[in-house]
């Protein structure tokens, strides 16, 4: 495999860096009395938002309609995800020292796997909190489920919410990319050289 | 009914007092004339120039005093909106400031708990001769206090009660880089200096043993509290206003002074019978140089110095004991006296710091005084005699001229940056334009009805924006609906950007603006807060989980500590608590959004609500006096489920057996209140 097309696969694996600087995935939350917006920001690692306290005030809106309140402790892929990050990475720039095709082409589809994996468990998690809800709410609507969207928006009651990938997705998006190009470019490299 | 009113204004002069009064008699007079005529002085497109469509911001923040509400109202220009009242010296039912444990001692005074006050002028503080949009400076008139308030918050944050004054008119005037707030008394009163507080005189006595001050309070605004460093002692003259010099009149600060006769008694004939009163001039900057180099004196002294403290937004209380003071008689060169006519009123400094304009409300000139020439008037010694030690100038030697015909009743000027004055002409009824160099007459603006002060934002300042100025009238009569005998006062925005004056809007303010401050709105909306951050709030009986509340009872107080958030109290079924117990609230709001106050309320309380904002603590003291059921309740519209957010508290007969119990909710623990991202 080229010089080259080795440093590729180590920056697609050290794409995967940006994970732990940017949250993956973005639910906004609008609605008349929320001129400024509300934003949940979804990290590998953690819950966080467009202020400080944007988790609390997720809770209280929610406790109308008996959602449950989202709390970090109940989540353990904030605890293991990480490590899953870093094991892709570590792999990912070992295939690219060790410049072995195959292993390249098993590192991409681990790791699309693995993201589609999380966008799988990530959709769970929404029909869980959005369909899970207290029968004794102040605020009952017939019929009502509150399953945010995954991706794109939708209107629930008065809030319309917007559920987008953020740069850390990118950095997945990039690594299995950048890892699939190399796949491929090595196949022809090889051929004539 | 113009060519009448020109008609007077040219001979006042010569018919002197007398005319005066029968014009201010025949505008009175015209206060219920046609309103065609009045409309008639209003361009068509003026509507366009004061609207700020819905969901935009106004380009200034005002501020007005309140007068005699003891309070701040803030306003948007150019459109009038009122955005804020500001409670400073005056209890606020409306809020709790000055009702609930944590603000009461910011009315303590060496008075006791005073909880009113007359508040005149604001001033913005400044850096650079410009304003800051940092703080608000305020006093209180009444019971003499220098206020402060933050205006990241919009809160009163700290009281200066200021001894050896008695009206503290003439106050506070902030030095160019905020070095020093000045505040002057208006009555002269008899000052013992063995003794704390004031002495004991017969008013016979006035001329001998009464004196006025002026303090000198230092700002240190780094670590954010007011000081009072020394007071100059000064003769027992009536002090009205002040205002501080620029650029090379920098170091100086000048005071209007009346009742030079030291009359004490019918003071509308015994205060006007010298034809020229003084102007005070005090080098402040030689003044803290004299009492830095020990030629202060010490006396003691008995007066409150109230601060809020800004993570507990509790209010504390300490007592000074003494205050120094300087003689101008031992200190050369840091006073001096201007002849100026008779009983001035304001005394404004124009943006180059050369002309000091003194507003003489009862002269039918207004006399323009130079810094340069006062300068060399010193220099040669060019005195006319002596007032206690303190040298007094010829008139001719320090006056760069007189605006002839100005108007009736001259009160106050503020100045546009391009040379202009605009003077307000409280008998006459105007607002005249005039040229500072020249002195000529530019342009009149007829207002209604009797203007006190005007304020042009930064027209106090080196570098006025002077495109917008609002006058405040003392008069309103038929302005707006009748509301009764009893009437708001009215304010006027007046175009100034053009070469005539162009009317824009009436608007109505709160009790009695006097004077006012503004400045651009981006200097002081960025650091806006919206509300206190939960983690940072030092408040001894903060509750800052729904865990951790609790009822206690020591003796016969009864501590309930307590939450509130969206939408329910924790606890909201309290028992225990028996006829003639002191029960005191300590309500904490969880809360950690902008734009969500909770208010408690209790039934019966003979006590005001307190509003709690987001993150902060406040207590409300309650004496039940019979048995009963007391229903609580948020006062603040603060969600869909508001009118749920409600509890009760069990009052039982004295010495009763129900044990201390409180509880929210049944099974189910509360919902979520204290989830955070940690």
């Amino acid at each position: 495999m080229r010089i080259y097309l080795r440093i590729l696969m180590v920056i697609a694996a050290l794409s995967l860096g940006t994970l732990f600087f940017f949250p993956m995935w973005k639910i906004y939350l609008e609605a008349p009395q929320y001129p400024e917006g509300l934003e949940l920001h979804i990290w590998i690692n953690k819950l966080g938002g467009s202020s400080d306290h944007v988790l609390q005030n997720f809770n209280i809106l929610n406790h109308y309609i008996g959602m449950e309140a989202i709390h970090p402790d109940s989540f353990a892929e904030l605890k293991y995800m990480p490590y899953i990050v870093i094991f892709f990475m570590m792999t990912g720039v070992l295939a690219g020292i060790l410049g072995k095709r195959n292993l390249v082409l098993y590192w991409v589809i681990l790791l699309a796997i693995a993201g589609a994996a999380g966008i799988a468990d990530f959709y769970l998690w929404l029909h869980k909190f959005g369909t899970n809800l207290d029968p004794t709410a102040p605020i009952k609507v017939p019929g009502m489920t509150y399953i945010p969207p995954l991706l794109g928006h939708k209107a629930l009651l008065n809030f319309n919410a917007l559920s987008l990938p953020a740069w850390g997705s990118l950095g997945i998006f990039l690594a299995i990319v950048i890892g699939g190009l190399v796949y491929l470019l090595s196949r022809r490299k090889t051929y004539f050289t | 009914m113009e060519v009448l009113k020109q008609k007077l204004k040219r001979i006042a002069p010569k018919l002197g007092f007398m005319s005066m009064m029968m014009a201010g008699a025949v505008l009175q007079g015209c206060g219920g004339g046609d309103a065609n005529q009045k409309s008639g002085t209003v361009d068509s497109d003026a509507a366009a120039a004061v609207y700020v469509p819905p969901g935009q911001h106004d380009e200034y923040y005002s501020f007005l005093s309140g007068g005699f509400n003891g309070q701040v109202s803030v306003y948007g220009l150019p459109s009038g909106r009122l955005l804020k009242v500001i409670p400073v010296f005056t209890q606020f039912a409306e809020n709790g400031y000055g009702y609930n444990e944590e603000t009461k001692p910011m009315l303590m005074t060496s008075h006791g708990f005073v909880p009113w006050d007359d508040l005149h002028h604001p001033k913005l503080s400044r850096s650079d001769g410009m304003a800051d949009g940092k703080y608000l400076y305020v006093n209180g008139n009444n019971t003499p206090r220098v206020a402060k308030v933050d205006l990241t918050t919009f809160e009163t944050v700290e009281i200066m009660e200021i001894p050896n004054s008695a009206g503290n008119h003439c106050s506070p005037y902030p030095t160019n880089n905020n070095e020093y707030i000045l505040a002057g008394t208006r009555f002269s009163v008899p000052i013992s200096t063995d003794k704390a507080g004031m002495g004991d005189a017969s008013l016979s006595e006035y001329k001998e043993k009464f004196r006025g001050s002026i303090s000198f309070i230092k700002t240190n605004e780094d670590d954010g509290h007011m000081e009072l460093d020394f007071q100059i002692l000064v003769p027992g003259f009536d002090y009205d206003l002040a205002n501080g010099g620029k650029g090379p009149s920098g170091d100086w600060v000048f005071f209007t002074t009346y009742n030079t006769e030291k009359s004490s008694t019918l003071k509308e004939l015994g205060a006007s019978q010298n034809d020229r009163d003084y102007l005070a001039a005090i080098n402040w900057k030689l003044a803290a140089k004299y009492a830095a180099e020990g030629k202060a004196h010490e006396m003691p002294a008995n007066y409150y110095h109230n601060t809020m403290d800004h993570n507990s937004h509790i209010a504390k209380s300490t007592v000074k004991k003494s205050v120094r003071y300087l003689l101008p008689e031992e200190c050369p060169g840091m006073m001096y006296l201007i002849p100026a006519p008779k009983s001035p009123h304001g005394i404004d400094v124009d943006p180059t710091g050369e002309y000091m304009v003194v507003n003489g409300k009862l002269a039918a000139t207004l006399p323009v005084f130079s810094f340069s020439k006062m300068q060399q008037a010193i220099e040669n010694k060019d005195f006319d005699g002596e007032v206690n030690g303190i040298p007094v100038f010829k008139y001719e030697s320090v006056l760069y001229g007189e605006v002839q015909e100005p108007g009736l009743g001259p009160l106050h000027t503020e100045f546009d940056g391009r040379g202009n004055a605009y003077s307000t002409m409280f008998v006459s009824s105007e607002v005249v334009k005039w040229n500072v160099k020249d002195l000529q007459v530019l342009d009149r603006m007829p207002v209604y009805y009797s203007p006190g002060h005007l304020m042009i934002p930064g027209g106090d300042t080196r570098e006025p924006d002077g495109k917008y100025l609002v006058v405040m009238n003392k008069i309103t009569k038929d302005r707006y609906l009748p509301t009764g005998p009893e009437l708001l006062h009215s304010a006027q925005l007046i175009d100034i950007s053009g070469d005539k004056m162009r009317m824009l809007l009436d608007f109505p303010t709160l009790a009695e603006p006097h004077y006012a401050q503004a400045i651009q709105a981006d200097k002081v909306a960025p650091n806006s807060v919206k509300f206190f951050k939960l983690d940072e709030n030092t408040h001894p009986e903060a509750v800052k989980k729904e865990s951790d509340v609790s009822v206690t009872r020591q003796g016969r107080t009864v501590k309930v500590n307590m939450t509130s958030i969206r939408s329910h109290f924790t606890p909201d079924n309290i028992e225990g608590v028996q006829v003639g117990d002191t029960v005191i609230f300590h309500v904490t709001n969880l809360e950690q959004d902008w734009d969500v106050p909770h208010g408690f309320a209790i039934m019966g309380a003979n006590n005001a609500e307190t509003l709690i904002m987001p993150g902060a603590t406040q207590s409300l003291r309650w004496v039940p006096k019979q048995e009963g059921v007391y229903p609580f309740y948020c006062t603040d519209f603060c969600s869909a489920l508001h009118q749920e957010m409600q509890g009760y508290v069990r009052v039982s007969p004295r010495g009763s057996n129900v044990p201390i119990k409180f509880s929210t909710g049944e099974k189910k623990p509360v919902p979520p209140a204290q989830a955070s991202v940690n």
